[in-house]
C-alpha cells in the first residue's frame, strides 16, 4: 500500500504543474515509470540539481543558478537598453526570439490594487537604482497588453521622467496578448515597432 | 424586404440549458414566432441566443443558474450562424459553474469576438419599467445599441471598468501614491472618452433613423444627462476631472465622475412629455421604436438588420400596434424572435415568419401558421 501512496503523491504533486490536469498527470507518471532508466531516474537528478542551484538574480530578476545572472554578467549585454518584462516567462520568450541584446528587469507582476500588488512589490525601487548606476539610456516597456499591464507602464513611465528614452512594444501584440503565447516572429515585429511612451 | 447579407441564426441547439435537456431548433431568415403556456421554456430560448453576443444574456444570469436543474454537469449551446455572407458555428458553454467559453469556427475566442458576427438587441418584460427605475437599466440598454454598431465597446467597456475598480480600491485602501491614481486615470479617461463619443454617435444614428417617417411608433427625443455636473468630452478633460474629484472620491469611496454617471433621458417628442411620465403602452412603444430605429441605422451601416430578441412583445400593445409592429419587422427583414402564450397572437404574421411551439413535454416543433 505504501508504495501506490508514493506513487499517488508523485500524481498529486504533478497534478499541479500548470497546463497539467489529474489525468495528464497519471500519464506523464506511468509513462516516467515505464521509461525508469531514460528519462525518470535522469529527471529526478536534473530536478534535484536545479532544485540546490536555482535562484532569482539579485540584479534583475531573470532565474540562473548563480546570484547574477548570465544576462548581467555578461558585458555584451550592457548596450544601455534595459526591458522591462512582467515575469520570467517573458523574458524567455523575448530572448527565444532573439531580437534584443540589451539587458532585462523583471517585475514579477503587474501593479494591481485588487490583487495587492504596490510598486514595492514589484522591484520598481530598485529599476529606478539601475537606470542611475547602469548608464541606461533606453527603457523598453515590454508589458502585456491588458490594463494592469497598462498601468504599470504608466506608471514606471511617469517615474522615470526625463532621464531615459522610454519606448513601449507597439504592432504585434494583440489587445489582451500575453507575451508568453506569441510566437518569435509576432514578438521580433512588436521588437522592432516599440514606440515613444 | 430581404437584406442583401442577411444576419440569421439558422440552427440552434440547446444543451442542459435551463429548463432544455436538448432542444433542436432549424429556421430560416424569417422572423420566429415562438408560442406556448407559461414555463414551456420560451424565454430560455430568448435567453439562450442572447449568449451568442458579449455579455451575460438578457437575464443577467451567471453561468451555474443558467445549467438545467437537478444534473449540475454544465450547459452548451451550439448554432450556425448566417453573417456578413458567410456562415459561422457558434459554441458557447460552461462546465460546472466556470466562466463560460466560446468557439467560433471551431477556434477558441473570446466573448468579445462574438459580437463582430452577432448584432443582438432584445426587450424583455422587466425592460417595461426601464424609464422608471434607476439609470443603469438604461445606460445598458444604450451600451447594448452601442454594441450594435461598434462591437468593439464592449472590450472599451470592460477597460473601463476594470481601471475604475482599481482606482476604487485604491481610494478605499487610502492609498496617496499620485503616480499610481495617474497610470489607472489616464486609461480610465481614454476608455472614458471613447464610451462617451461611441454613446453620443449612437444617439445621432438612432435620432436620424427615427426621423426618416418609416415608422407607425412614436420618436423619442434623446439625451444623454449626467447624474452631477456634465460629462468632459476630450481625454485631458476627463483626465483633469478624475484626478480633480480624488479628494471627493477618497471620502465616498468610488469614482463620482465619468461615462459610468451617465443617465439616458428620452422625451415622447411628439408630446413633449417624458419617457417616465408616459403610460405603461406608451413606454412600450418608445422602446419599440429605438429598437426598430436601431435596426433600420444598422442596416443602412452593415447592409443587415440585428437579430431581435422580443419577449412577450404583444403584452401592453393593441391590435393595431401588434400589427404595425410586425410589419416593420418584416419591412426591416430582421430576424426577430419573438414570443407570447397563444399561437393567435402572431396570426396576422401568417407564412411571413415560422411558428415554432414550445411544450415542456413534447419539446420545441415547428408548426404551420392559421
Ligand atoms: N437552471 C434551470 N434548470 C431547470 N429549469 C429551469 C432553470 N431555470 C429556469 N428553469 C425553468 O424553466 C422554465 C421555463 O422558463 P421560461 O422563462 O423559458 O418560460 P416561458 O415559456 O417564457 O414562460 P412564460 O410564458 O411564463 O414567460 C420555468 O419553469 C423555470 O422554472
Ligand atoms: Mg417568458
Ligand atoms: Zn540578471
Amino acid at each position: 500500500m505504501s508504495s501506490t501512496s508514493d506513487i499517488d503523491s508523485l500524481i498529486e504533486l504533478m497534478a499541479r504543474l500548470p497546463g497539467l490536469g489529474p489525468r495528464s498527470a497519471r500519464r506523464a507518471v506511468l509513462h516516467l515509470i515505464r521509461k525508469r532508466g531514460q528519462l525518470l531516474t535522469p529527471l529526478a537528478g536534473a530536478m534535484q540539481q536545479v532544485a540546490d542551484t536555482a535562484r532569482e538574480c539579485l540584479n534583475c530578476g531573470n532565474v540562473g543558478t548563480s546570484d547574477i545572472c548570465d544576462i548581467c554578467d555578461s558585458e555584451k549585454r550592457a548596450t544601455g537598453e534595459l526591458c522591462i518584462v512582467e515575469d520570467v516567462a517573458d523574458l524567455w520568450a523575448m530572448e527565444r526570439s532573439q531580437v534584443f541584446r540589451g539587458r532585462y528587469h523583471v517585475l514579477g507582476g503587474t501593479l494591481s490594487a485588487l490583487d495587492a500588488v504596490g510598486p514595492e512589490e514589484l522591484r520598481i525601487p530598485r529599476l529606478l537604482d539601475r537606470v542611475e548606476t547602469e548608464g541606461i539610456t533606453e527603457v523598453i516597456l515590454a508589458l502585456n497588453a491588458t490594463v494592469d499591464g497598462m498601468t504599470t507602464a504608466h506608471y514606471i513611465a511617469d517615474q522615470l521622467g526625463e532621464r531615459v528614452r522610454i519606448t513601449s512594444l507597439a504592432q504585434g501584440v494583440p489587445i489582451g496578448g500575453e507575451l508568453d503565447y506569441l510566437d518569435d516572429g509576432t514578438i521580433s515585429a512588436a521588437m522592432r515597432a516599440r514606440k515613444a511612451l | 424586404m430581404a437584406p442583401e447579407k442577411p444576419l440569421a441564426v439558422t440552427s440552434l441547439t440547446l444543451s442542459h440549458f435551463r429548463s432544455h435537456k436538448i432542444a433542436r431548433i432549424r429556421v430560416d431568415e424569417r422572423p420566429v414566432a415562438i408560442f406556448g403556456a407559461n414555463g414551456a421554456g420560451k424565454t430560455n430560448i430568448l435567453e439562450a441566443l442572447s449568449m451568442l453576443s458579449p455579455g451575460r444574456g438578457l437575464r443577467r444570469a451567471s453561468a451555474s443558474d443558467m445549467a438545467r436543474r437537478p444534473d449540475p454537469i454544465g450547459w452548451q449551446l451550439t448554432a450556425d450562424v448566417l453573417s456578413g455572407g458567410a456562415a459561422h458555428e457558434i459554441r458557447t458553454w460552461s462546465e460546472n459553474g466556470a466562466a463560460r467559453q466560446v468557439r467560433i469556427d471551431d477556434k477558441q475566442a473570446s466573448q468579445v469576438a462574438l459580437g463582430q458576427i452577432v448584432r443582438v438587441l432584445w426587450l424583455i418584460p422587466s425592460m417595461d419599467r426601464l424609464w422608471i427605475e434607476g439609470a443603469e437599466g438604461r445606460r445598458r440598454f444604450l451600451d447594448r445599441a452601442v454594441l450594435s454598431f461598434v462591437p468593439g465597446h464592449a472590450q472599451i467597456v470592460l477597460d473601463y471598468e476594470k481601471a475604475m475598480r482599481e482606482r476604487n480600491r485604491l481610494l478605499k485602501d487610502m492609498v496617496r501614491d499620485p503616480h499610481w491614481y495617474m497610470a489607472l486615470e489616464r486609461q480610465m479617461a481614454e476608455a472614458g472618452a471613447l464610451i462617451h463619443r461611441n454613446r453620443r454617435d449612437t444617439l445621432l444614428k438612432l435620432d436620424a433613423a427615427q426621423q426618416d417617417g418609416t415608422t407607425r411608433f412614436p420618436a423619442a427625443a434623446l439625451d444623454l444627462t449626467q447624474s452631477e455636473g456634465s460629462m468632459p468630452e476630450s481625454v485631458k478633460d476627463l483626465a483633469e476631472a478624475i484626478a480633480e474629484s480624488r479628494f471627493r472620491d477618497m471620502a465616498a469611496g468610488r469614482t463620482l465622475v465619468g461615462p459610468h454617471r451617465t443617465d439616458l433621458h428620452a422625451v415622447y417628442a411628439e408630446k413633449g412629455i417624458e419617457a417616465k411620465d408616459c403610460s405603461t403602452g406608451e413606454q412600450k412603444a418608445l422602446l419599440v421604436s429605438l429598437i426598430l430605429a436601431n435596426g433600420r441605422a444598422l442596416s443602412r451601416q452593415i447592409g443587415a438588420p440585428p437579430i431581435l430578441l422580443l419577449d412577450e412583445i404583444a403584452a401592453h400593445l393593441d391590435a393595431d400596434r401588434r400589427a404595425a409592429l410586425y410589419d416593420e419587422i418584416c419591412a426591416l427583414g430582421t430576424q426577430a424572435w419573438m414570443t407570447g402564450t397563444g399561437a393567435e397572437l402572431f396570426d396576422e404574421l401568417g407564412s411571413r415568419a415560422q411558428h415554432l411551439h414550445v411544450s415542456e413535454t413534447t419539446g420545441v416543433s415547428l408548426q404551420d401558421p392559421a
